[in-house]
């Protein structure tokens, strides 16, 4: 049995070790926005945050959630919708939105760590989600626009 | 099951005309403390209301207004990212005089009483415009006058908008005429046609902005996909795919490796009566790591089928082959002589332009969760063509039709991969011998594998010059792989001189709206390669790969004529004979298409200097269908290497005329998302059939477009009040041939084959 903190609640797993941690996430525990995409971490689709650094679920074994603290779209923000998920809806990202769980979290990670971040900066940490739809442009819109409003303060709190 | 579904659609047609609804009446009544508005063939219970409760109607429009005034619109149509239900609605809505926050949207199931199901092929506003709107301005109709009569004045006096009937200064709520009942209205199909519809300066929703319905859910994670899905009791199927896609025979199953794995419940081979999966075993568990793990782990002997060695190259070979016999194919345009053109040449040019095999890679890997409850098999699944794959189902399953349900989903990408649900078959089957629920998740290699891709292609375009150095004919050969064929052989067309048939979208865009003396078109399957895999439908079909050839060459021969290439084509867009267009879908004709040509070379700085190894290309492109035109250009401005043979590009110039443009801030996803996808397949997918199958099958190997590869994008929408065609494929099409066209302006190699590699470039830089 391997614990970890899933979304802020302390959760306990009875899958084998190996299990990637997407399926525990997804079928174990209900929380369906996390997706599977390409299995080899190179989608991005499947992108969580353990103890909030962006993490491919796919190829992550359930044994190195042990302890950790994991966050899902759906446990992004406990006060209202994170401010890039505002910023992501203004700019009507969205297509299929099977990947955009995954650009999320990818995007929060970014401006986690460098909330003033540089085009080129967005397009190296984004590169790795892919979107099929090629939403590209809005995403890279967006992304500037939410730093631009957390920086101004005039979106959320949360992050 | 062909002649079935043919009764339902015209051949080879995309027309409203294929839902047409000349003899079908509309009907609204009050049914049940609801306004219950929809379309019914003919009135076999003597009134809208009774016909309308005992929901006999079709096609796929049917909406109510409930007694606090929200009206559900029903929605026929996939979402896979078009945000097809905000469109459809807000058509609806315009005419209907609803207020847009009192609007919601449903997205249906498989029931027979929704038509013919598909959505594909740029379609959707197309088809569905006229009858919409029809069908709100009749529902405006009838709450004026019911409005009008319990305010007691003429309801010619009154206005409707905003879910309320006013007149001098007193209204009533559409909530309030709805609680009040006792409507029951039929208007024939005559009646409806002849009802006034808004003209476009009135209109307060098509062409205004707004957010599509379906973006919040797919920012929250709420979204449901068909990998979301679940039954209570569901066991977790897992596919060992076949060697080949037909004719694999299993000879052995061992299983004994899987049976250490925890949860691994066992194997089943699968029996298709429909024959559309063949040699298939499912290793099944209690989860889904446990079925991955156990499918990996079971060793199964095959006998693979005939085509298990066939390559890419041999394909491509043998549609060679088939160009060089001249009698070879269909006839799909012939005017004038070719022959005789040939004769009296003063100059013959020719090319051959061949595309690579490309995957559909919709990022939600196909997947299906079946259950059988109290006689009805429930498939849960996201799915574009539910018409064509229920009678296949009922096949497999050796039931009735009508005993299978499709619940939709939200589409993890369709890019017409969901137009064949083959994807649903292992489930059902291995459901129907199991006797529990089943869900199947297919791994992304195994989707790669199973997919519908498309065909890898050949072109060869010969021309004639006089001596003049007019351009006197063109003969167009092209070979492929059919997905029609395969999959809906009763859209297939028939040649123009009656003889043969020909899968319009493999051929589609040959029909071009230059002006020619003598053109000819052979449309040529290639039976290797439809033995061999499964050609599919993928995002703009016969355009994407047939103008790459066209547009490719018509710069070819601009070149060979000294000619700018644009000045090249607008002297061939005459708009004179058959292509001055007609109303309502193409007026203008190839007037329109001059036009956005002339508007994509302002916006581009066509002409202007250019840096070393700089190069502007030109394409140009009607989208899907000369009865459907989307009147595209589009300008790529790309840096090449001269080393590396690497190219950069930094800026497409993209103008389309689609006519009424209903969803403007839709249609820019769409224009952009169509783009980015033309400049992917130019530049960084396309894969081979080696040894029967597709080679690359995850993205270690298939690199599609990422966000540091996105240029600038430029573009512009024409303002039109014209009718409004299809917007979701033609993007797709000119960003290839204008992007090897300007590689030829920036550097002078001519790249003949997508997708455009680095030593393809340094190659042609040495010839």
């Amino acid at each position: 049995m391997i614990s970890f903190t899933l979304n802020g609640k302390p959760v306990n797993s009875t899958a084998e070790e190996d299990t990637p941690l997407l399926w525990v996430i997804r079928d174990e525990f209900g929380l369906k926005g996390t997706k599977f995409g390409c299995g080899i971490g190179m989608c991005g689709a499947c992108t969580v945050h353990l103890d909030g650094e962006p993490l491919r679920s796919c190829s992550t074994p359930l044994s190195q959630a042990a302890n950790a603290s994991i966050t899902t779209i759906e446990g992004l923000s406990e006060s209202g919708p994170h401010p890039l998920q505002i910023a992501w809806i203004d700019a009507q990202v969205p297509q299929c939105g099977y990947c955009q769980s995954g650009q999320i979290m990818q995007a929060v990670s970014l401006l986690k760590a460098n909330p003033q971040p540089s085009e080129d900066e967005i397009r190296d940490h984004m590169s790795g989600n892919l979107c099929r739809c090629m939403s590209y442009v809005r995403i890279h819109e967006a992304i500037l626009d939410a730093a631009k409003n957390m920086q101004a303060g005039t979106t959320g709190g949360a992050a | 099951m062909s002649a079935e579904l043919k009764a339902k659609v015209p051949t080879g047609a995309a027309s409203p005309d294929a839902l047409k609804l000349t003899r079908r009446s509309f009907m609204i009544g009050s049914v049940a403390g609801s306004l219950v508005m929809g379309f019914g063939g003919f009135l076999a219970a003597g009134s809208a209301r009774a016909e309308l409760a005992a929901q006999r109607f079709s096609p796929a429009v049917w909406f109510e207004m409930d007694a606090s005034g929200k009206t559900l619109v029903n929605i026929a149509k996939a979402e896979m990212g078009q945000h097809v239900g905000t469109a459809l609605a807000r058509i609806l809505a315009d005419e209907l005089g609803v207020a847009w926050a009192d609007v919601s949207i449903k997205h249906v199931d498989s029931d027979p009483r929704w038509g013919f199901m598909v959505t594909g092929g740029s379609w959707s506003v197309f088809t569905s415009f006229t009858m919409l709107s029809q069908a709100g301005a009749a529902g405006r109709l009838v709450l004026r006058e019911q409005g009008a009569k319990l305010l007691g004045v003429a309801a010619d006096t009154c206005t409707v908008s905003d879910s309320r009937v006013s007149c001098d200064g007193q209204s009533i709520s559409f909530a309030e005429i709805v609680q009040k009942g006792d409507i029951d209205r039929v208007f024939t199909a005559e009646e409806l046609a002849a009802l006034p519809v808004k003209s476009a300066q009135d209109r307060n929703f098509i062409g205004k902005p707004t957010q599509a319905l379906d973006v919040p859910a797919k920012a929250d994670g709420t979204a449901q996909f068909g990998i979301d899905a679940e039954i209570e009791g569901m066991v977790y199927a897992h596919p060992l795919l076949p060697p080949t896609r037909y004719g694999s025979v299993v000879n052995s199953i061992d299983d004994s490796a899987a049976k250490n794995i925890a949860g691994y419940i066992g194997y089943q081979a699968l029996e298709d009566p429909s024959e559309t999966l063949q040699g298939w075993v499912m290793a099944i568990a209690n989860n889904q790591w446990s079925a991955m793990k156990a499918a990996r782990a079971i060793v199964v002997d095959w006998t693979p089928g005939p085509t298990a060695k066939v390559s890419e190259a041999d394909i491509q070979i043998e549609s060679d082959r088939l160009i060089r016999q001249p009698d070879s194919g269909t006839l799909f345009v012939n005017e004038g002589d070719v022959e005789l053109a040939g004769e009296s040449a003063a100059q013959i040019l020719e090319s051959t332009y061949r595309t690579a095999t490309v995957l559909h890679f919709q990022l939600e890997p196909v997947n299906a969760t079946v259950e059988h409850r109290d006689g009805v098999w429930h498939v849960h699944t996201g799915n574009q063509f539910q018409s064509l794959i229920l009678p296949v189902l009922a096949k497999a399953l050796q039931v009735e039709e009508s005993t299978i349900v499709l619940h939709q989903y939200y589409l993890g990408g369709g890019f017409g991969r969901r137009l064949w649900g083959d994807y649903i078959l292992p489930a059902a089957l291995a459901s129907k011998a199991l006797g529990k629920p089943v869900k199947t998740v297919f791994t992304r290699e195994d989707d790669a594998r199973l997919d519908c891709a498309r065909s890898p292609s050949l072109a060869r375009l010969t021309a004639t010059l006089d001596a003049d150095q007019r351009l006197t004919s063109i003969d167009h050969a092209a070979a492929a792989g059919w997905p029609t064929l395969s999959m809906a052989p009763f859209l297939l067309g028939d040649g123009v001189d009656g003889i043969g048939k020909f899968d319009p979208f493999s051929i589609n865009g040959a029909d071009f709206w230059y002006s020619l003396p003598n053109h000819r078109v052979r449309a040529i399957n290639n039976e290797l390669a439809q033995k061999t895999f499964l050609p599919g439908w993928l995002r703009s079909v016969g355009p994407g790969w047939i103008n790459f050839g066209v547009e490719s060459f018509m710069d070819e021969l601009a070149h060979a004529t000294s000619s700018d290439p644009i000045a090249f084509r607008l002297s061939l867009l005459d708009g004179g004979g058959k292509n001055a267009g007609s109303a309502p879908y193409s007026v203008g004709g190839a007037k329109r298409l001059a036009n956005v040509l002339e508007r994509v070379k302002a916006a581009s700085g066509w002409g202007d200097n250019l840096a070393p190894n700089e190069g502007l290309g030109v394409a140009i492109g009607y989208g899907q269908e000369r009865n459907m035109p989307t009147w595209t250009a589009c300008v790529a401005r790309v840096q090449v290497d001269r080393a590396s043979g690497k190219v950069t590009v930094s800026d497409l110039y993209v103008e389309f005329d689609c006519g009424t443009v209903v969803h403007p801030d839709g249609a820019l996803a769409q224009a952009q998302g169509s783009v980015l996808w033309g400049l992917s397949m130019a530049l960084h997918e396309g894969t081979s059939i080696e040894k029967g199958q597709v080679s690359s099958r995850n993205l270690n190997t298939y690199s599609p477009l990422r966000l540091a590869d996105v240029p600038e994008l430029h573009i512009n929408f024409v303002e039109s009040s014209e009718f409004p065609v299809g917007l979701g494929e033609p993007g797709v099409t000119v960003v290839g041939p204008a992007v090897a066209n300007a590689i030829y302006h920036a550097v002078g190699a001519r790249v003949r084959s997508l997708p455009i590699r680095p030593e393809a470039v340094l190659a042609a830089l040495k010839t």
